[in-house]
């Protein structure tokens, strides 16, 4: 399993905010472990929230680094706040909108929310919200040494950008 | 949006107290002008960040933007000029330095005993009150 905990980019206004969206599917091991059936109910398979915070930084943490055009590792340091108003199950979409709050040499705050579409029908309903504070972790923990490479934008971000046309926003 | 250019300590400290309330999940009851934020609130480093970021949306009006700068507020690269830091303690000239860049910090009793991995320990709730009071009114 690859820890992509989005799909596809659906928007970007540089600097400014990025939506991504996940498809949710039973195909998905998470799933069947969350929740299995026991002796007093059936399965209910829905998406784990703590899964959902992780897509929410991963879109965030895409916008964050396109501001230096992921020269900088973008780590996710704090979350400041998350809440989900209801479950989303397999066959539904879910919708990250992050936007960005502040940016500076030591890292950057982001707001989110969170959307969830459920075909057939048409309409995106706003299921939660989740804040976050992302560290340019080569700028605040100095003194410790980290790789040269960039570890966190990793060929599997690159496809995700590859596939959303926006390739150019990061550096060769 | 506040008026902040007439803003008072007492309402200056009303707003710290709810920054610090959001940021760092502390009880209004803790949040006294003594409270160390390191010591007693129990904020870490990521926290400061979390803090700058927050007093920054909640002192800015559409007129004037209340920009804190790296460093301002919060000390960094303490450790980049020899002569400031001697065996863990801060010198003198490292002293003057803090006392230059932080004028919001009361140094009097940490100075007794400057440890480098203390300095954090000296920001208060009062330090905090006093700067965006001196940047308010600058």
């Amino acid at each position: 399993m690859r820890w992509m905990w989005i799909d596809r980019i659906v928007s970007f206004e540089p600097e400014t905010r990025l939506v991504a969206i996940k498809n949710v599917s039973l195909a998905e091991e998470h799933l069947h472990d969350h929740f299995p059936a026991d002796a007093d109910r059936d399965a209910l398979p829905i998406m784990p929230a703590p899964l959902m915070i992780e897509g929410m930084a991963q879109t965030a943490g895409i916008l964050v680094g396109s501001v230096n055009r992921f020269r900088e590792k973008v780590i996710l340091a704090k979350i400041v706040n998350a809440t989900f108003e209801v479950e989303v199950g397999p066959g539904e979409i879910i919708e990250y909108d992050a936007t960005l709050e502040r940016i500076d040499g030591n890292g950057a705050s982001t707001a989110g929310t969170v959307r969830r579409l459920r075909p057939p029908e048409t309409e995106w309903e706003v299921i939660g919200r989740v804040d976050l504070i992302f560290s340019h972790i080569d700028h605040n923990l100095a003194g410790l040494e980290f790789p040269e490479e960039n570890f966190v934008f990793s060929d599997n971000f690159r496809t995700i950008l590859r596939a959303a046309g926006l390739e150019d926003i990061a550096e060769a | 949006m506040p008026d902040t250019a007439a803003m008072n300590r007492d309402e200056i400290f009303t707003h710290v107290q709810s920054v610090l309330e959001e940021a760092l999940g502390a009880d209004e009851e803790e949040i006294t002008l003594d409270a160390s934020l390191t010591g007693d609130l129990e904020a870490e480093s990521i926290d400061f960040l979390d803090i700058v970021f927050r007093l920054e949306k909640t002192f800015s009006t559409p007129d004037k933007p209340f920009k804190i700068s790296q460093g301002e507020l919060f000390p960094e690269n303490l450790m980049e000029n020899p002569e400031w830091v001697k065996d863990g303690q801060f010198t003198e000239a490292g002293m003057d330095m803090l006392r230059e860049r932080m004028p919001h910090v009361d140094f009097s009793e940490f100075e007794k005993n400057p440890e480098v991995n203390k300095v954090a320990e000296t920001i208060t709730v009062k330090s905090l009150v006093d700067f965006i009071e001196r940047k308010l009114n600058q």
